[in-house]
């Protein structure tokens, strides 16, 4: 991605999920870090369960808050379900971040609360976004900063460990 | 003393942060997606905003505090503006003397519509002025210039936004300097502006065309339009968010982007033609660039008519460019929305299912009953039909079809325009009686969980007075109230309204699952003040 002028990024997954708060999180971090940035999203009858998705570009210069179908550099997935009806906005060549990277085969995001790792059904959000960062070189107190404004001052340290789990997973399939 | 010089903001928040900076006495409105956030984002910065029970109350307490000399700001999505027509027509005529801005938060594509209506027709129809930002930092500027703009023509001006511009989040430098209005504010009585008898609403009329004439050459030098020039050979007038995506999709071509769209500034399109050999118009929803650039003699190429349906991007404006009207890819389905599971209002609808009532619907998350497991809406119009909807098939159907009509309507829609049809339904009885159902979730829940006249809260979620629903019905004349929050007395109420051939109402009283837990904050909160305050006097 050496010579693109603008990272796209698609986040979805279903209502209710923290797909919103994702992307909010990765504007923000992408703010802070100093770049153009536009997050666009829809909401309203997508808040009852239904499919979500959000775009974040950043880069010198943003224009369209909308990141054009197939021009995805990375999707990120939040529900397993959501992978198929999403795949085409990826570019080809692009990256799939998806929960397969953080669960066992044929576990469901529940299991993530009664295991020992730092994620949990409500927080693997930003878990993945740690996953996400192995790829995006922001300075790290951006993205824990934008952790910090993103969320409520109770789950800020758990919230961080599962960014840092994620930052720090070794992905056999990457 | 204006905050930071560099935010991350969407369009809705840009709004809010200029109408602070702008000094605006008083913001309200109707809570309506893409537009809510606007008043919620207000009052989190300290400016008084209030919600409204529609969209006609809030633009005519908006249009008072104008005439009083004060800065208001009146926001809606663009189907209230339909609700708010009546006195957005006449308030071009009688004018403003504070400073009056009102919203228009258009919905192209439908992500939470029940239409997708382009509202620039209507700055052009009722006569008002139009700006229309293209993304979060020109929200900002506009809503400024809007203020300065509304006082210096004494003329309302709508802001008129679209989803992408609401909900898009981007880089905003503020200006740093505060715009204050000219004056307190006072009254100043003004009979022949202010009182539009016909005696003085035949002037009035004239006074508007007149100005909108002087206010058109006057957006030739507004600074509001922007030439950008590059080939020759392509140029490509446009607006709004249209703008980014034109910029993206083709960054050779000469751009005129318009950001005061009504009146239009005629002479500087024509020369803007006149300079590239090739003019296309892009713009989101209907032609209404192209048609009014047309109707003055500008050659210019518009979209094809595929393109007047959804929105724009990237991709679809190089398709226009490049006259492609073959099919477009169709994204694959994603997951519908549906009814939360564990609404307390799901077994409402399994109830109405067994009885295989004609479910005349309203706007609101039980809309979402249409679709299976349920399938229990048979109409959905707009933010009140329910009611009269159901009248009217009541009216019209053979009687044993017209007893199994029954009229759905949440608890902020009935507060909205419900209350009209209850009138209308004690007046015009239809023969077999009528049976309508409050669906009361205690919030307006579809756009968000705010508050509403039935909830008893502010906008800030501060007690206030509580209308009553079954007092209002009491005293409107319905025989036959029932308020329940047990399913099992919900279905023996429904069951015996059905037989009854008379006027029913049943007010189903559940609280939605996603406001309960803010709604017990809220309780306990105003319980605490209530005991310091009685300790206090005691």
């Amino acid at each position: 991605m050496s010579n693109r002028k603008i990272t796209n990024i698609v986040i979805a997954g279903l209502g209710g999920q923290g797909v919103i708060r994702a992307a909010n999180i990765l504007a923000e971090a992408a703010f802070l870090a100093g770049y153009d940035v536009k997050q666009s999203e829809i909401h309203g009858m997508s808040q009852r369960g239904g499919s979500v998705s959000s775009d974040v570009r950043f880069g010198t210069q943003v224009h369209s808050p909308m990141v054009p179908i197939g021009e995805a550099d990375y999707l990120m997935v939040l529900h397993p379900t959501q992978v198929d009806n999403n795949l085409y906005m990826l570019r080809e060549g692009g990256t799939l971040i998806s929960t397969r990277m953080i669960l066992e085969e044929g576990k469901d995001l529940e299991s993530l609360d009664a295991d020992n790792t730092p994620l949990t059904s409500r927080n693997f959000n930003v878990g993945l976004l740690g996953v996400l960062a192995q790829h995006i070189q922001f300075p790290e107190d951006a993205w824990i900063a934008a952790i910090r404004k993103h969320l409520p001052e109770k789950v800020h340290e758990q919230n961080i460990q599962a960014f840092m789990y994620g930052k720090n997973l070794t992905l056999a399939c990457a | 003393m204006l905050q930071e010089s560099r935010q991350l903001l969407n369009g809705n928040e840009a709004v809010a942060l200029a109408a602070l900076h702008a000094g605006v006495c008083l913001g309200t409105g109707y809570p309506g997606t893409p537009s809510t956030e606007i008043l919620e984002n207000f009052s989190l910065l300290g400016g008084k905003a209030q919600w409204a029970p529609n969209e006609k109350v809030a633009y005519e307490v908006g249009l008072g505090v104008a005439f009083g000399g004060g800065r208001a700001l009146v926001t809606m999505k663009h189907v209230g503006v339909n609700v708010a027509a009546d006195p957005l027509f006449t308030s071009a005529y009688t004018g403003v003397r504070g400073g009056f801005v009102f919203i228009s938060a258009d919905d192209p594509g439908m992500a939470s519509s029940q239409n997708e209506q382009d509202n620039r027709r209507y700055a052009r129809a009722a006569g008002v002025l139009m700006l229309e930002p293209a993304d979060a930092q020109e929200a900002y500027e506009y809503t400024m210039r809007a203020y300065e703009i509304s006082e210096a023509w004494r003329l309302p001006v709508m802001i008129r936004m679209t989803t992408r511009v609401c909900h898009s989040k981007s880089v905003v430098r503020p200006s740093g300097v505060a715009i204050k209005p000219p004056e307190p504010a006072h009254f100043v009585r003004d009979f022949a502006s202010l009182v539009m008898v016909p005696a003085f609403a035949r002037p009035a009329h004239r006074r508007l065309r007149e100005k909108l004439a002087r206010a058109e050459e006057w957006n030739e030098q507004s600074g509001l339009n922007r030439k950008i020039m590059k080939s020759e050979d392509l140029g490509i007038i446009t607006s709004g968010v249209s703008f980014h995506h034109v910029c993206e999709a083709a960054p050779e071509a000469s751009i005129l982007k318009l950001g005061m769209t009504y009146p239009l500034p005629m002479q500087t399109i024509k020369k803007f033609i006149a300079s590239v050999k090739r003019c296309v118009v892009i713009e989101e929803g209907d032609p209404y660039l192209v048609e009014a650039i047309r109707y003055e003699g500008g050659a210019v190429e518009g979209k094809p008519d595929m393109y007047r349906f959804g929105e724009l991007n990237v991709s679809r404006v190089r398709r226009i460019l490049n006259g492609d009207t073959s099919p477009e890819p169709v994204p694959p389905r994603g997951k519908p929305p549906q009814l939360c599971q564990g609404c307390p209002h799901r077994m409402t609808f399994a109830v109405m299912k067994k009885y295989d009532c004609i479910v005349s619907g309203d706007i609101g998350c039980y809309t979402l009953s249409v679709l299976p497991p349920f399938e229990t809406m048979d109409s959905c119009v707009c933010m009140g039909a329910s009611v009269t909807v159901g009248l009217g098939l009541r009216h019209a159907l053979p009687p044993e079809e017209a007893k199994r009509v029954v009229s759905v309507i949440g608890d902020s829609t009935f507060v909205h325009s419900g209350l009209t049809g209850i009138a209308e339904m004690v007046y015009n009885p239809p023969p077999t009686g009528h049976v309508v159902v409050i669906l009361d979730n205690g919030t307006t829940a579809m756009t968000g969980m705010q508050e509403h006249p039935g909830t008893g809260r502010t906008l800030d979620h501060q007690p206030t007075n509580k209308l009553s629903f079954e007092r209002v019905l009491e005293a409107m004349g319905v025989p036959n109230v029932t308020v329940t929050d047990s399913p099992p007395a919900f279905e023996d109420a429904l069951k015996a309204a059905l037989e009854r051939n008379e006027l029913s109402m049943i007010i189903m009283r559940r609280t939605c699952r996603l406001a309960e837990p803010k709604i017990q904050l809220y309780e306990k909160a105003a319980a605490k003040c209530e005991q310091q305050n009685n300790s206090q006097n005691g």
